[in-house]
């Protein structure tokens, strides 16, 4: 494991995609989008039907969060990663879209992970549960579709030093699998 | 007969709400601390210094713990000897949840109609509300809000009376290594066996609200508990499930009779944002 976090700049290019590998520590700086379940399941329509997409999907990081709401004189409130493997179904397409990064937490399905590989991408964990600290990197947010949708909303971050750490890249490296496979000590005596 | 004002519960609640979202309890806090000398995992390490850090900036801004202030889960201990006035209880403590979460900048989480309108209430209600009934003339409230991604990896199984023992243990096992790092670990284990298939997770449910550390008084289950920690942290999950020694913080196990015939076993997964707080009215 690397100690050093290194700062990357989105949207991501391939050629930066490519120097990342799991257990790689990242500092995120730029935009990125947050999407969840009910976002996810409306963005799947409007690129199905060709529309219009309400965000800059090319070499996208979306951001799967539902943050609570912002107090005076904060941009957003606690904003740690809800569990990505809800949105396992949605990836497909929004890799077809253009997205090249996510932010999460929990393991992927074996479809997510080949689409990984297959399209240049990268997952990303942030801590879940460190919401109040993951805010404090976010600088600003404003809700660019679904507003109806509350906390759901889609909103556009920007971020600066946001801290993750590269869970699957797209060599296929996984550091869910690589990390418990080093600590467990099941089967052993 | 002591007359309380069901004002007084809205007003526990309200402020419950905010202070269980923002402001960790010692017992946690203890336990991460503690648990930094057993992880030899260094990004488990890193992951455990950030929950640290981010409890105190939670407490100092007055933010939330974690983003998903969970679904209101409130314990009513209602002694018998009090007559409340004005209104129902569960408007009270919905009332209360309605304060709190919009008062304390409180994520709103619940979605009306399951099925048919999933569509949020907007003020995080209605709660659940577990109301039992004590001797004396005291009203104690217990407020816990439950996240949704570790109530999504607990699980129920109606064993055989044969599984015994290592039964529940291989559950307990299988419960916790297929929810990897997807519940926020380092996790809480609360473990419920017996009674109907509703009593089991019940009984999961409030082994949560005992504080780290803290045994079952039946000694025999005290020892189970200490056994089935020690095998949960050799899955090596650990901290975010990037792989470390310490996956679950504590294992809790309540019991209740059972039938003959049938062997529920129900497993109820705590976030490493664990909040419960508790007012004795």
């Amino acid at each position: 494991m690397k100690t050093m976090a290194r700062r990357i700049e989105t949207p991501l290019r391939e050629e930066i995609i490519k120097t990342l590998h799991a257990g790689d520590e990242v500092l995120l700086n730029g935009i990125v989008y947050t999407a969840r379940d009910m976002a996810h399941a409306r963005l799947k329509t409007l690129i199905e039907q060709g529309k219009n997409l309400p965000f800059e999907a090319v070499g996208s990081v979306i951001y799967y969060v539902g943050p609570s709401p912002a107090p005076a004189g904060r941009p957003i409130g606690s904003a740690g990663p809800t569990t990505s493997y809800r949105m396992d179904p949605f990836v497909p397409v929004m890799f077809k879209a253009g997205m090249r990064g996510m932010i999460g937490k929990g393991p992927r399905s074996e479809e997510v992970k080949r689409l990984i590989r297959e399209s240049c991408g990268v997952y990303f964990g942030a801590t879940g549960g460190a919401a109040a600290l993951l805010s404090g990197s976010i600088i600003k947010a404003e809700v660019i579709a679904f507003d109806d949708l509350g906390t759901e909303a889609m909103r556009r971050l920007v971020v600066k030093d946001m801290p993750v750490i590269v869970i699957n890249d797209c060599y296929g490296g996984d550091l869910y699998q690589e990390g418990i496979k080093k600590y467990s000590t099941m089967g052993k005596s | 007969m002591r007359e309380l004002d069901l004002y007084e519960i809205t007003r526990a609640v309200r402020e419950l709400s905010i202070e269980a979202n923002t402001v960790a309890n010692p017992d946690l806090r203890i336990a991460l601390e503690k648990s930094l000398d057993k992880e030899e995992s260094p990004a488990g390490k890193a992951v455990l210094h950030q929950l640290l850090q981010n409890q105190d900036i939670a407490r100092k801004e007055r933010i939330p713990i974690c983003q998903d202030t969970g679904f209101t889960v409130v314990f009513l201990r209602v002694g018998m000897d009090i007559r409340f006035t004005g209104g129902s209880i569960q408007d009270a403590v919905n009332e209360g949840v309605r304060a709190g979460y919009t008062e304390g900048f409180l994520r709103k989480s619940i979605v009306k109609d399951p099925l048919t309108h999933p569509v949020n209430t907007n003020d995080n209600t209605p709660a659940i509300v577990h109301t039992e009934l004590v001797p004396g003339d005291k009203v104690t409230v217990t407020l816990m809000p439950k996240g949704g991604g570790s109530e999504n990896m607990s699980r129920i199984k109606m064993m055989k009376p044969a599984d015994g023992t290592a039964g529940v243990k291989d559950f307990i096992l299988e419960t916790v290594q297929a929810a990897g790092g997807n519940p926020c670990p380092p996790v809480i284990v609360g473990v419920g066996v017996g009674g109907t298939f509703d009593y089991a997770a019940y009984l999961a449910k409030i082994s949560l609200l005992r504080k780290i550390g803290e045994r079952n008084s039946n000694q025999e289950i005290a020892d189970l508990e200490r056994e089935w920690l020690k095998e949960v942290n050799r899955l090596g999950i650990g901290p975010a499930g990037l792989g470390g020694r310490v996956t679950a913080l504590d294992l809790f196990v309540e019991v209740f009779p059972r039938h003959i015939a049938t062997f529920p076993a129900a497993v109820n997964i705590q976030c490493n944002a664990a909040r419960v707080k508790t007012r004795v009215l």
